[in-house]
C-alpha cells in the first residue's frame, strides 16, 4: 500500500480566498514561496551586516554568489551587462531557494509548478523582446534571417526562426518544472518501494533514495544555473542581435 | 485492445527518446572528459559548459517524462 507519488504536487489552500468568481487562496505554494523571499533576504542582508574586508565564513557565501552571477552577466553581456544584474541576480537566487527549499522533509517546491516557472519564463521572454525592440526598433527582426542566407531561403529560415524563438519560453519554463517535477516523483517511488518491501528488505531502497537526495540538491543548484544563464544568453541576443 | 492497455502502451512508447538522449549525454560527456584530459588548464570553463549542456540534453529526456505521465495520469 503506498500513495500516489503525484500526490505530494497538490495545492491546499490555507487561507482560501475568492474574488469576482477567481480563486486567490492563499496557498501553501504562496507560503513556500514567501518563506523563500524571507530565506534569500535573510542571506543577503544579515550575513553582509558586518561589511568586513576580510570577509567571515557567512559574508563569504553571499560574496560568493554575487560575484558567481556578477561574472556570469559579464561574460555574456559585456559592459553595459550591469543594467540586467539585478533581474538575473534575482531570478537565480528565487529558483535556487526554491529548488533548495523544496529538498527539505514535508515543505513544498513551487517551483514543481509550470504555472510557476511559466511566468517567470514569460517575464524573462517578454523583457528580452522588449529590450530588443527598445534598442534596435524594427531592425530586431533581423534576428530572425541570419546574415548571409539566400533569398530563395530565407522564407523558410524565417519560420524556423520564429518558431524557434517563440518556443523559447516554453522549453525554459518546461525545463526547470520538469526537473523538479521528475526528480521529486522519483524521491516518492523509491519511498513507496521501501514502504512496500519491508522492514529489512526495504533498507536497499532507502540507501538509493540517500544517494538520490544528495543527486536532487545538485539538480537542485545547476538548475537555478541554467535558468539564469539562458536568462543572459537571451539577452545577449535581444543586445547583440547575433 | 482496450483503453488502459493502449494507455500503457503509449506510455512506454513516449519515452523512446530516451535512447537519443543517453547517446547524447554519451558523447557530450566524451568529449568533456576528453577534452580536460589533453588540456587540464581549461578544465574549469569546460567543465561550466559541460554542466550547462549536460541540462539543456537532460531537459529532453524529462519532455519525454512529461508526456508519458501526461498520457498516464490526465487521460
Amino acid at each position: 500500500m503506498s500513495a500516489n507519488p503525484l500526490e505530494q504536487f497538490v495545492i491546499k489552500p490555507i487561507i482560501p480566498l475568492e474574488i469576482g468568481g477567481y480563486d486567490i487562496s492563499f496557498t501553501q505554494s504562496s507560503l513556500w514561496m514567501g518563506i523563500a523571499v524571507i530565506c534569500a533576504t535573510l542571506l543577503m542582508t544579515l550575513t553582509m551586516r558586518g561589511k568586513a574586508v576580510v570577509p567571515g565564513r557567512w559574508q563569504n557565501v553571499a560574496e560568493m554568489m554575487y560575484e558567481f552571477i556578477a561574472g556570469m552577466v559579464h561574460e555574456n553581456l559585456g559592459h553595459e551587462g550591469r543594467r540586467y544584474f539585478p533581474l538575473v541576480f534575482t531570478v537565480f537566487i528565487l529558483v535556487l531557494m526554491g529548488n533548495l527549499l523544496g529538498m527539505v522533509p514535508y515543505s513544498f517546491t513551487f517551483t514543481s509548478h509550470i504555472v510557476v516557472t511559466g511566468t517567470l519564463a514569460l517575464i524573462v521572454f517578454g523583457l528580452a523582446t522588449l529590450v530588443g525592440f527598445m534598442r534596435h526598433g524594427l531592425h530586431f527582426l533581423t534576428l530572425f534571417v541570419p546574415a548571409g542566407v539566400p533569398l530563395a531561403l530565407a522564407p523558410l529560415i524565417a519560420a524556423i526562426e520564429v518558431v524557434s524563438y517563440l518556443s523559447r519560453p516554453i522549453s525554459l519554463a518546461m525545463r526547470l518544472f520538469a526537473n523538479m517535477m521528475a526528480g521529486h516523483t522519483m524521491l516518492k517511488v523509491f519511498a513507496g518501494f521501501s514502504v512496500t518491501l519491508g522492514v529489512v528488505l526495504g533498507v536497499l531502497p532507502l540507501v538509493v533514495n540517500i544517494a538520490l537526495v544528495g543527486l536532487e540538491i545538485m539538480i537542485a543548484c545547476i538548475q537555478a544555473y541554467v535558468f539564469s544563464v539562458l536568462t543572459c544568453l537571451y539577452l545577449k541576443d535581444a543586445i547583440e542581435l547575433h | 485492445m482496450d483503453a488502459a492497455a493502449a494507455k500503457l502502451i503509449g506510455a512506454g512508447i513516449a519515452v523512446l527518446p530516451l535512447l537519443g538522449v543517453g547517446i547524447g549525454l554519451g558523447m557530450l560527456f566524451s568529449s568533456v572528459i576528453s577534452t580536460m584530459g589533453r588540456n587540464p588548464s581549461v578544465a574549469d570553463s569546460v567543465k561550466g559548459a559541460g554542466l550547462l549542456y549536460f541540462a539543456l540534453v537532460e531537459a529532453i529526456a524529462l519532455f519525454a517524462l512529461v508526456i508519458a505521465l501526461l498520457i498516464l495520469f490526465v487521460f
